[in-house]
């Protein structure tokens, strides 16, 4: 009966991450879990200008309680899984949404960020593999030490072709997280006048610290200005 | 004033459709969009062409009718306006302007312009009322409700389902619709009780209808010729997330 709701067949799961609106909460959610990630990486791995005392120290600490490492290991994969996948569906979905293109389509007032994150993912996609078998596993690494974490970051960046990748995913990484950022707030229903210049700020300041962060890091080493 | 119009041409629903030329000379800039579109059917009818078939109603940009993508925007160039309520003058002399239906596969094309939004209305059907006992009129001011929730309920109350916010959407998504039309219901005290059935059915209703999702791109609002905002979008979501979190059934 009209004004009735029909039971919903379905798990709310199911329901949930069905809609469009439950898997772009998904992305949101897992997205503010890698960004705290990537924020704390990106601090963490500035030690490599306090010399490779300190670096390698911060390196066994992480290490230190195997239970630790690999819950937080566990939550930042299915993290990236369930992100990528949301990201992937509605893609998809958006693709299916407009068959037949406009002759004619003016940008109006989306911003370069936005229209270029699903590109960035991709590359971002592509950096993370190719970053866990270059310097988590060392697989892809010249000369990996487990136990060495300052040597192998020197190693890694005297080879120009890594490191033109990594400030090419870093700069994604920074175009991401500038519409992400801004984004999440307004798929996890925070959008108050009030917060509208404070995320923008939030969103960019962050975007540009974590981007350049990692770059500085990238290019001290490329250049031998660390080492 | 002398134009070249490049409009889209399509015969019904299934047929391929084109692009066709026409020289327009006789364009008054006092003319609205539309009424040139009149002159040049006028013109077509002369000859035994076919007219070109577009959507329009009240002429005063509060039906929604009207739509159609020129030059690339939903309802032209003029920000906050209606096909309508758009005039040549906004033209120079001897410009060439491209118009095409609005591009979504939940808005198949009827004929030229014309497109079905008939799932914005399923989208309004699934959720956007509210049940009311029918007997004597209530008093009016009964229910004392906040100025500026008035307001807020009111700016979202002014979407006119034209489907520009469709349309500008590159992943084709009803976001802005369908977040106006639960916003403004779910402001005001009379929209509570079926706040959180309403924002799931909606949602249910819009995915459904193959719409695509939305990722904040804001084009949509840029688009709406109601300023309708992209706060609205925000509420919708969080109405959608607290629907599942809390509710017993349905969500
Ligand atoms: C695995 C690689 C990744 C892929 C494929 C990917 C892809 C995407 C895509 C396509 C979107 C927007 C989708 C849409 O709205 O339609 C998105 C949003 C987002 N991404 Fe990623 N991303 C990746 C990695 C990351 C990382 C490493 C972070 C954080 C450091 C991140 C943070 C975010 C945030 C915060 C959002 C915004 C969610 C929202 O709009 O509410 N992503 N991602
Ligand atoms: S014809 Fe009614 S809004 Fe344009």
């Amino acid at each position: 009966m009209r004004g009735e709701v029909a039971a919903v067949p379905r798990g709310w799961v199911v329901a949930f991450y069905g809609s469009t609106i439950g898997k772009k909460i998904v992305m949101a959610a897992t997205g503010v879990i890698l960004v705290g990630f990537v924020t704390g990486h990106a601090l963490g791995n500035l030690l490599v200008f306090s010399g490779p005392a300190a670096l390698n120290r911060y390196g066994e600490l992480l290490k230190s309680s195997v239970v630790i490492l690999w819950i937080v290991r566990v939550t930042l994969l299915a993290a990236v899984v369930l992100h990528a996948h949301s990201a992937l569906s509605l893609t998809r979905l958006a693709q299916q949404a407009r068959p037949s293109r406009y002759a004619k389509h003016a940008t109006q007032a989306s911003t370069f960020s936005s229209r270029t994150l699903r590109v960035g993912g991709v590359v971002l996609l592509a950096f993370i593999i190719f970053h866990l078998l270059h310097l988590t596993t060392g697989t892809v690494h010249p000369a990996f030490s487990p136990t060495d974490v300052y040597g192998n970051v020197l190693v890694a960046f005297s080879i120009p072709a890594v490191t033109v990748f990594y400030l090419v995913a870093m700069l994604a990484l920074g175009l991401h997280l500038h519409h992400g950022i801004w984004s999440a707030f307004q798929t996890l229903g925070l959008n108050h006048p009030h917060l509208e210049r404070f995320r923008r700020a939030l969103a960019t300041v962050m975007a540009v610290g974590v981007s350049l962060g990692f770059s500085l890091i990238v290019l001290a080493i490329a250049f031998q200005l660390v080492g | 004033m002398k134009l070249r119009l490049k409009i889209w041409r399509q015969q019904g629903p299934h047929a391929a459709g084109e692009f066709v030329s026409y020289e327009t000379a006789d364009v008054s800039p006092d003319m609205s969009f539309l009424e040139m579109l009149d002159v040049l059917n006028e013109t077509l009818q002369l000859r035994g062409d076919v007219p070109i078939a577009f959507d329009h109603d009240c002429r005063e940009g509060i039906c929604g009718s009207c739509a159609m993508m020129i030059d690339g925007v939903p309802h032209g160039p003029q920000k906050s306006t209606t096909v309508c309520q758009l005039h040549m003058r906004h033209y120079r002399d001897g410009a060439t302007i491209v118009i095409e239906p609005w591009r979504a596969k939940a808005f198949p094309v009827i004929r030229d312009l014309v497109v079905d939004r008939g799932a914005l209305d399923r989208i309004i059907q699934a959720g956007g009322y509210i049940s009311v006992a029918t007997g004597n009129a209530p008093e009016a001011n009964g229910i004392p409700i906040g100025k500026d929730m008035v307001d807020r309920a009111m700016d979202a109350a002014q979407c006119i389902g034209c489907g520009a916010c469709v349309a500008a959407c590159p992943n084709a998504s009803a976001m802005l619709f369908t977040a106006a039309k639960a916003t403004h219901l779910g402001l005001l005290p009379q929209g509570q009780p079926e706040r959180s059935h309403r924002a799931v059915n909606m949602v249910r209703q819009m995915d459904l209808e193959t719409f695509g999702g939305c990722t904040n791109f804001g084009e949509c609002s840029e688009a709406c010729p109601k300023d309708i905002g992209l706060e609205v979008i925000a509420r919708l979501n969080a109405d959608f997330l607290q629907a599942t979190l809390k509710e017993r059934e349905g969500a």
